[in-house]
């Protein structure tokens, strides 16, 4: 089977990489370039844990195969972090508790970051609807709704 | 065996040139536009390898045109760019509701309706609004285009009206008249993100005095397709959406639907759902007006 060269940008920086036609871009990033941070849930688009941004369009890597990332831009969790220390999302998670076993808070987080790069004071209504694609067996969500809320007061107010 | 193979064809031409070409040489091609339904299917219950054919570098496929007298949708364009778009959003706000009920916002940034008319699933939530605004599907294929109405487009569940070498590039909608809007409502025993147990489009055209001059009424999830139900519509046209005229547009509905008992819902139920669905569709889209 013959592979495909595909060049694209991830996180800001111009990546090449060789993958089958059929390979998710979820299958690249995990296993052909490393990038374990974007976590495999369902695999199908319900649970949300590979949430990447696609030229700034927030989209399951599982359901975009790594073809179509051909000069796109992908963000992935691993593009969120500043080069030190935590993005304010990030820190406000781990103040609010926000996660148990981890595995939905890359998607949560890149998801978030979409949201508030959209809608900077969204309301609860809203942030609970926009994350309704992100599953969380753990937390029962409040927790994760509490630190959205405070990541988007910190953001629109830095302290 | 034959191997899967991925092209990006660059207009409409060479898009129907690659499904053939994969085709003559014994293999098979499918269209990928936002790939929510195909890469499922991929991983899943259809794993043999084939040509992906992306639409969305086309031209045409990504063309939205509003103008005075027709409205074109590409088939490549994701429901989240169609429901960010504040004027197709006064035009047809029914549509686009519907549209922005398939799945989450992860989802909504891929799908496209183009592409859920073509998976034609029998309770595809953007379908009854687009037959209730009399959509009509642009197909392309080598002897060029064709164009069929959107609630004959679908002959089955999971089965729609292309052959294997056709491909849907847009959905075209007359321009909403002046007093005219649309609405679709679904029901779903969760609050988001589920599949319809009943769904109702519904377009209405109100004169100044209230009364209903034109009316276009399409059920989902109740029968083997969407269908139009002429009956509903026509119990609205000349009332003023009475208690009388709903319920006889509501009935016209219930008796046009022929669903399945399945664990969200029996017939009976999904029978009387889609009744009181086409009738706050209608109230819906008379107050949009």
């Amino acid at each position: 089977m013959a592979k495909v060269h595909v060049q694209t940008q991830i996180n800001g920086e111009p990546v090449d990489f060789l993958c089958e036609p059929q390979q998710s871009l979820l299958e690249v990033l995990r296993e052909e370039l490393s990038r374990t941070g974007t976590k495999e849930g369902c695999g199908t688009g319900d649970c949300g844990a590979c949430s990447v941004l696609l030229d700034g369009r927030l989209v399951c890597a599982c359901l975009v195969l790594g073809v179509e990332a051909t000069g796109k831009n992908v963000t992935t969790i691993e593009g969120i972090a500043p080069e030190e220390g935590l993005h304010p999302i990030q820190q406000q998670f781990l103040e609010h508790a926000a996660l148990q076993c981890g595995i939905c808070t890359p998607g949560l987080i890149v998801a978030t970051k979409a949201l508030l790069d959209k809608n900077p004071n969204p309301t609860e209504k809203e942030i609970r609807y926009w994350l309704a694609g992100n599953l969380c067996r753990c937390t029962g969500y409040d927790k994760i709704i509490r630190a959205v809320q405070a990541s988007a007061a910190e953001l629109s107010h830095p302290a | 065996m034959e191997a899967f193979a991925y092209v990006a064809p660059k207009s409409v031409d060479e898009a129907v040139a690659a499904l053939q070409s994969a085709q003559s040489s014994g293999g098979r091609a499918q269209i990928l536009a936002g790939g929510t339904d195909l890469m499922v299917q991929m991983r899943s219950m259809d794993k043999g390898a084939r040509t992906i054919v992306d639409i969305k570098g086309i031209e045409d496929t990504n063309r939205l045109v509003i103008g005075s007298d027709e409205i074109f949708i590409g088939s490549a364009i994701a429901s989240a760019v169609l429901n960010e778009n504040a004027e197709l959003q006064a035009k047809l706000p029914g549509l686009l509701e519907g549209a922005d009920l398939i799945g989450s916002t992860q989802i909504q940034g891929r799908a496209t309706i183009g592409g859920n008319l073509c998976n034609a699933s029998p309770a595809g939530d953007s379908i009854p609004a687009i037959i209730a605004n009399r959509g009509v599907c642009v197909i392309a294929s080598a002897s060029g285009q064709r164009e069929v109405a959107a609630e004959d487009f679908v002959v089955g569940v999971q089965r729609n009206c292309m052959e294997d070498n056709e491909f849907l590039v847009g959905i075209k909608f007359p321009t909403p008249a002046a007093r005219t809007s649309d609405a679709y409502l679904r029901f779903i025993p969760r609050t988001e993100m589920d599949i319809a147990v009943a769904g109702c489009g519904v377009s209405l055209t109100m004169a100044e005095d209230g009364t209903c001059t034109s009316a276009t009424v399409a059920i989902g999830a109740v029968a083997p397709t969407a269908l139009l139900v002429p009956e509903a519509a026509a119990a609205l046209v000349g009332s003023k959406l009475e208690d009388a005229a709903l319920a006889a547009a509501a009935a016209a509905c219930s008796a046009a639907a022929s669903p399945i008992t399945d664990k969200r819902g029996t017939v009976e139920y999904r029978k009387k759902v889609v009744g009181v669905l086409c009738k706050r569709a209608a109230l819906r889209a008379a107050e949009r007006i």
